[in-house]
């Protein structure tokens, strides 16, 4: 079997191979990812829901909080456990976790996402110009 | 034999059905199992909010920039000197402020400034026109807004015969003094149209609204679908008139003249 254009097509796979592999031989010998080392409240040991749970879906939770508080009036919210919080980002969320920086933003770096809060809500530490 | 794939697709579609019903439910529980929301125990509770104004009280641009100063500390509201201003509440004449023209008023109700804000209207155009409902009625007769779901399109500003909206031209937090926000309250972003929204944040935990608490009883609240209440009170005493009341939206806000 004759393979035609056979310099040409080999060249070009390393090429592509080289370029796909790329990332990978870069990253190669470093460290694996790890999720950030979050500062964690002083005072409270729990959270709204349980860890897994906020870690997951905190943000289905805070859609849900500002629905059921704008729209239906519902401002206070009571967990599986029973317990009552009222339902506000400003005053219930940072009153515990008091340094987004070190709470917030870590994980969102990480995971390249940039929420809006904060274009509207005020961070416990205040707003600079 | 005979029955294999007719049995094979009536089990297919059975696991189809299946999934997507399992599905659609996980979907529908977001808050943690068993959590639920209520209402705060000190919430004030209306079936229809509405304002009354004793304009004699608070008839002068001093006396109204008190209530303003009050209001929009509590909600983070800009002061932008130019005539891109967003303004809760502000001063205006007679003539500004109802559709009553009168080339001879008397000279007393000339001067006078007559606070206004947002009407609450009981058929509020700007909920109609609003295309992401990021304007709503609540049941107790508020009109407010989600500033989440705002994207700054301004039908509602030009539904609104009254001039209740402001649009944020520019970023907000550039003419706010930042040392001073109340950080109770969010500010809002460029982009966004705002407005007064009847305090409901303090009604929710049992406070009247800042201007009435700033009025020294010149502006009172209450609930308008009981008889007993202080504004349907001072309604059977006084003679008041309603901004606009030809236009059918059924103002909330009520000025004894």
């Amino acid at each position: 079997m004759k393979l035609y254009n056979g310099g040409k097509i080999i060249t070009g796979l390393v090429i592509f191979l080289g370029v796909f592999l790329a990332p990978f031989a870069y990253n190669a010998g470093k460290a694996a990812y790890s999720q950030p080392k979050l500062k964690m409240p002083e005072n409270e040991k729990e959270c709204v829901e349980s860890k897994e749970f906020m870690r997951t879906k905190h943000m289905q939770l805070l859609n849900e909080w500002r629905d059921a508080a704008l729209r239906d009036g519902k401002r206070v919210y009571v967990n599986s456990k029973g317990k009552e919080f009222e339902m506000s980002l400003q005053k219930t969320c940072m009153k515990c976790h008091t340094n987004k920086a070190e709470f917030c933003d870590k994980c969102h770096n990480d995971a390249a996402v940039s929420p809006y809060c904060w274009d509207c809500h005020i961070q416990p530490e205040g707003v600079k110009k | 034999m005979n029955n294999t794939r007719r049995n094979f697709l009536k089990f297919l579609g059975l696991a189809a059905a299946g999934l997507c019903t399992a599905s659609a439910g996980s979907a529908l529980a977001v808050g943690g199992a068993g959590a639920t929301t209520k209402e705060g125990p000190q919430a004030v509770k209306a079936k229809r909010w509405a304002m009354v104004i004793d304009t004699k009280k608070v008839g002068t641009k001093e006396t109204i920039d008190v209530l303003a100063k009050a209001c929009h500390q509590a909600h983070n509201v800009p002061n932008i000197p130019t005539k891109q201003n967003v303004k809760w509440i502000w001063a205006a004449s007679f003539e500004e402020s109802f559709d009553q023209p009168n080339n001879y008023l008397d000279e007393e109700l000339e001067k006078r400034q007559f606070p206004l804000l947002c009407n609450h209207c009981t058929n509020p155009p700007c909920v109609r026109v609003c295309p992401t409902q990021a304007t709503y009625q609540r049941p107790d007769g508020i009109v407010a807004m989600d500033y989440h779901r705002c994207i700054g399109c301004r039908y509602c500003m030009a539904g609104c015969p009254f001039g209740a909206r402001s649009f944020n031209f520019m970023e907000p937090r550039l003419h706010l003094d930042l040392a001073n926000l109340n950080k109770e309250f969010p500010t809002r972003m460029r982009g966004v149209v705002e407005k007064c929204n009847f305090c409901v944040e303090r009604l929710a935990q049992g406070k009247q609204p800042a201007c009435v608490e700033a009025s020294n009883g010149a502006v009172v609240f209450g609930d308008l679908a009981d008889a007993n209440s202080e504004v349907r009170k001072l309604l059977r005493e006084h003679y008041t008139i309603r901004r606009k009341p030809s236009l059918g939206t059924e103002p909330g806000v009520y000025y004894i003249i």
